[in-house]
């Protein structure tokens, strides 16, 4: 056979895969051998071997055309050829999901995993878990727990995973076949005490009381193999993390212990699992790193490169503990290994110092050509961390990523460096010219969409405010004429906002405007009209109303409202109030660089959380006519951690009333809660309206209760309030094991925590990307000022925190970041006062003693601006 | 050789499969599919197919008729409720196309129950003595005791021989 495969591939001259231009219709048409008798096993090997290869080219095969090839090749278990066997065995577990019937290899699969040939039993255990479900499931119990006790080890292994399997879809049966894996855990064969352990892990990683008593028995007894110490390992962390258990605790010790053990795989496992874990202190850390570090001078590559990536990954955290093996670190850049060459190299630009930077730079430089994007991605991140800590070489790096951007790369790679740019812009002022203009160059030859409509929004937001603006305008016309749709309307966004900025360029841009409306794509040439009416106005109000600042509300909201007024037409235009405002702002302001790495491609618009409650809460007929939800609070916990009944509270907002919405939870098995409400005392003029009770709230099963109530309309600033609440229910004792309820019960009640209601909960975050536009568009009539002098506070830094988190408002322009060494600042904030009335206030702050703060506020209506500075004083 | 063991659920085919394979009585659970085994008789081999006889998995015998050269039909004879159905069974499967040439072998098993319906009996309530064009036969069987297999396979035999 295989000289035969060689014939071909010398024909097709191509060296290549000899199953490459298999027509599923001919292989399935003979497949139909099967039937013939006698069996022929290497013909019909060789025609398994193809079905199983279309299967995982992903080719589509029909459940009739599929059921029928499987139960042709049933008929092969009349052969007693091992190979081809073990070939139906594969063959079975690929076809276990798309044919139909396929229990019908249930006998002989059994008969194979009890029988005397071990080669076929493990593979069998395999296959027979596959093809059974829950109900067939109890009808092998008995042979699966034989095997797993089994003493051939790859019997044992094979029903321990297979139950591992089994668990997701029949929790119930497999935790019955405990005693037999435990007796498992203590085989001889590294392999089966692993997997014996994993499954034990599983059928009680809910119960964190079970598994900490595992973890225990088993760091006791001892374990003899690597992988379940390891694994014990990996246990023993997450357990600490989820009890946030303190490093006295023995867990801790096991783990530290580890750090001696015999095999290197183990001692690896202990010092990530420590150097990873939080809160760690320098004494606990050492002698991690000093084991990860005695690997980095390993001869085998392995050990070297699993050492310096993992100390690459906590250089950030714990600086001062990698550079302890910055020597180290210097043998592995010359590493005939690039991958740990790049990281040892990455780790040092993050933890050594700024003087070392140009000399690592100069050598990474040297081989960046020859290693894959996935560490060029490693490198740039190291660019960008290094940007943050050292501000002043902005120009080596800036330097550096403009030519890996020239260079050949993909799109990940790209986006990596594209986004570190654009960070280093936003952090350093004085670098934004050069960064913009290597932007510029990238964009004249681009193949990644999504990059060039991110840098022309870019362009859009900086350019017209840096001294030449007219020097980006031919980059971006250029787009217009060369891209695809998405990259010109995205270009005319961007043109657009220069002509609102300067006016000495509104008159070239009015032109090119013009030139745009006989695009050949709709979307171009609506925004192109759409601009070109707004500009030609020149009001300031509408430009920064229309062109700087886009709409801020929900767009799954503003769907859903226009529908509404279609079906139910009236004589009133639609109100754009009326649409809830998106509650997650784009994310423009990063208060740091992410790790490119975790940054998601553009989602799909999926319904905010704030639409799911919407949407609830509509449902409700007591709620009906409060009008658009304005705003949902975070949830408040209510109780203690671990007590009888779990209450958070989330708070919504309406233009008038205020919905509290309890969702309880009943941690008593023993009790069967009914008619719950809780009780709210307010301390202000706010009025319950309504209780809406959880009708029942079963053990575990979590319900939810509301109340409504009215905002004090005659004093509107009035705006914080505290509600003392109680929950009230009727308790009906009941049995823990069946959840039956006694027939009659009693009323109880149960104190909860106070609930606060503070100005935050009135006003929803809006960005607004050009605060300046917008300070000129809501104008001065309703302005106010006042100062302050902030005694407690000592930092500006403090103080910039302090107001966000208490207005509840979007900081805009990064003004939420302080420069360093300065005593002054001024902080932007824009957001909405329930009801739609747009809100902004400019903090200018100064430190002196502690810090003084002069306030202004303007707004589209003068209560809101009282309650800002009313609740401020 | 192909033959193939049909029969309603607890008649007894898998005990009588691996009767004439290892000659032994084995513990058997109610099959989930089918059996297959190589059993040698008179230096003959016969590729022999016990398929499982639950309703569930009745629908399933066709799959597997082509190319049968003899049917061995097992009763319960000592289930009286349930012959009927198991006639509708055999009738159906007489009239599969495929089945055409297949000899029929009916074991009347189960004799050493007490109320066990003779052969004769057994016979009749199948409607065999009405078979057209099917070369059949009925014996008495015991697949636990061993009785009666040696002379239904010795039959088969022939019968399989005289038609070459």
């Amino acid at each position: 056979m295989i000289k035969k495969f060689d014939k071909k591939d010398e024909e097709s001259g191509s060296g290549s895969n000899p199953f490459q231009h298999l027509e599923k219709s001919a292989v399935l048409q003979e497949a139909r051998i099967f039937n013939e008798t006698p069996i022929n096993p290497r013909r019909c090997l060789h025609i398994l071997t193809k079905i199983i290869y279309l299967l995982n080219q992903g080719e589509h095969f029909g459940t009739t055309e599929a059921t029928e090839a499987f139960f042709a090749m049933t008929r092969l278990f009349q052969s007693n050829d091992q190979t081809l066997r073990r070939m139906c065995y594969l063959t079975i577990k690929e076809m276990a999901n798309i044919s139909e019937d396929v229990i019908i290899v249930t006998s002989s699969l059994t008969k194979d995993m009890t029988g005397k040939e071990d080669v076929y039993r493990g593979p069998a255990i395999r296959a027979l878990c596959r093809i059974t479900d829950t109900t067939m499931l109890q009808a092998i119990e008995r042979y699966m727990k034989q095997a797993i006790v089994d003493k051939v080890p790859s019997v044992s292994s094979s029903a321990l995973v297979s139950s591992l399997h089994m668990v997701m879809m029949s929790y119930d049966v497999v935790k019955r076949w405990v005693n037999e894996a435990q007796e498992a855990a203590s085989n001889d064969n590294i392999m089966v005490q692993y997997h014996a352990l994993g499954l034990l892990y599983h059928l009680r990683k809910n119960d964190r009381l079970a598994v900490s008593k595992m973890l225990n028995k088993f760091t006791k007894s001892g374990l003899k193999s690597p992988f379940a110490y390891c694994m014990l390992i990996r246990i023993a962390s997450k357990l600490l993390e989820e009890t946030e258990g303190g490093h006295d605790s023995p867990l801790f010790d096991f783990i530290e212990s580890c750090l001696r053990n015999k095999n290197e795989m183990v001692v690896y496992e202990a010092a990530s699992a420590i150097v990873h874990m939080p809160n760690c202190t320098a004494r606990e850390l050492a002698p991690a790193v000093s084991v990860l570090q005695l690997f980095c001078s390993s001869p085998k590559a392995a050990l070297r490169y699993a050492a310096v990536r993992t100390l690459n990954k906590v250089a950030m955290k714990h600086p001062s503990a990698v550079t302890a093996c910055n020597l180290d670190l210097e043998n592995l850049i010359t590493d005939s290994n690039r991958s740990i060459a790049t990281l040892a190299i990455t780790t040092l630009l993050k933890t050594g110092s700024e003087s070392s930077v140009d000399r690592l730079m100069k050598q990474i430089s040297s081989f960046v050509s020859e290693i894959s994007d996935e560490f060029k991605v490693v490198v740039v991140q190291a660019i960008s961390a290094l940007c943050q800590k050292y501000p002043r070489k902005h120009s080596v790096m800036m330097n550096f990523l403009s030519n890996m951007l020239r260079d050949d790369g993909g799109f990940e790679y790209k986006r990596a460096i594209v986004d570190c740019i654009i960070g280093i812009i936003e952090e350093n002022p004085e670098s934004k010219e050069t960064g913009l203009a290597h932007l510029c160059e990238f964009i004249e030859d681009c193949e990644h969409t999504v990059l060039a409509t991110k840098i022309l929004h870019l362009l859009g937001k900086e350019g017209p405010r840096t001294p030449s603006p007219s020097k980006y305008i031919r980059f971006i016309f250029n787009r217009v004429v060369l891209e695809s749709e998405a990259v010109r309307a995205a270009a005319v966004s961007a043109l657009a906002k220069f002509g609102a900025q300067n006016d000495d360029l509104l008159p070239s841009v009015l032109v090119l405007m013009q030139r745009c409306m006989m695009d050949s794509d709709d979307e171009v040439r609506d925004r192109a009209t759409f601009y070109m009416n707004v500009l030609q106005q020149k009001q300031k109000a509408l430009n920064a109303a229309y062109i700087f600042n886009g709409l801020s509300v929900s767009v799954p909201g503003l769907e859903k409202s226009l529908h509404q007024y279609t079906l139910d037409p009236s004589e009133r235009p639609f109100d754009m109030k009326s649409v809830p405002l998106a509650t997650t702002p784009i994310s423009e302001q990063k208060t740091e660089m992410a790790p490119v790495a975790t940054s998601k491609l553009p989602e799909k618009l999926a319904p905010s959380r704030q639409d799911i409650y919407q949407e609830q809460l509509a449902a409700i007929a007591e709620f009906q006519g409060l009008g658009p939800l304005f705003k949902s609070s975070e949830a408040v916990q209510l109780t203690e951690a671990e007590t009888e009944y779990v209450v958070r509270c989330v708070k919504h907002t309406f233009s008038r009333h205020m919905v509290f919405q309890f969702d309880c939870t009943n941690t008593l098995n023993d009790q069967l809660l009914q008619k719950v409400v809780v009780q709210m005392e307010p301390s202000e003029a706010y009025e319950v309206l309504h209780y809406i009770p959880a009708a029942s709230l079963p053990y575990s099963q979590p319900g939810s209760c509301y109340s409504l109530v009215r905002l004090p309309e005659e004093d509107p600033t009035a705006v914080s309030c505290t509600f003392s609440c109680t929950m009230k229910y009727l308790v009906r004792d009941c049995d823990p094991n069946t959840g039956d309820p006694d027939d009659d019960g009693y009323d109880d009640e149960y104190v909860l925590e106070d609930l606060e209601v503070t100005v935050a909960d009135h006003i929803q975050k809006v960005l607004k990307p050009n605060f300046g536009a917008a300070w000129e568009e809501v104008g001065d009539e309703f302005e106010k000022e006042e100062t302050f002098a902030l005694a407690s506070v000592r930092t500006l830094d403090e103080a910039v925190g302090n107001i966000v988190s208490f207005l509840g408002m979007q900081p805009c322009e990064r003004s939420d970041k302080v420069p360093e060494n300065k005593n002054s600042h001024v902080l932007f904030l824009a957001g909405v006062f329930r009801g739609g009335h747009d809100l902004l206030v400019r903090a200018r702050l100064a430190l002196s003693d502690g810090v003084t703060m002069q306030v202004t506020v303007r707004g589209a209506d003068e209560t809101p601006v009282d309650v800002i500075l009313a609740s401020v004083g | 050789m192909r033959i193939l063991i049909l029969g309603l659920d607890g008649a007894g085919k898998t005990t009588i499969l691996y009767r004439l394979q290892v000659g032994e009585v084995v513990t058997t659970i109610p099959t989930i599919g089918f059996n297959v085994e190589t059993v040698s008789y008179k230096n003959l081999k016969f590729q022999v197919w016990d398929l499982g006889g639950q309703t569930s998995i009745r629908p399933y015998w066709r799959c597997y008729y082509s190319n049968t050269d003899a049917v061995i039909y097992v009763v319960d004879s000592s289930d009286r409720d349930r012959m009927g159905i198991s006639k509708l069974e055999l009738v159906a499967m007489l009239e599969e196309e495929e089945l055409k040439k297949a000899i029929l072998v009916v074991f009347a098993n189960k004799q050493d129950m007490e109320q066990a319906m003779t052969p004769t009996e057994v016979a009749n309530a199948l409607g065999l003595p009405c078979l057209k064009d099917r070369k059949w036969q009925i014996f008495k069987t015991s697949a636990t005791k061993g009785t009666g297999l040696d002379e239904a396979m010795e039959w088969l035999v022939e019968s399989l021989k005289s038609r070459q």
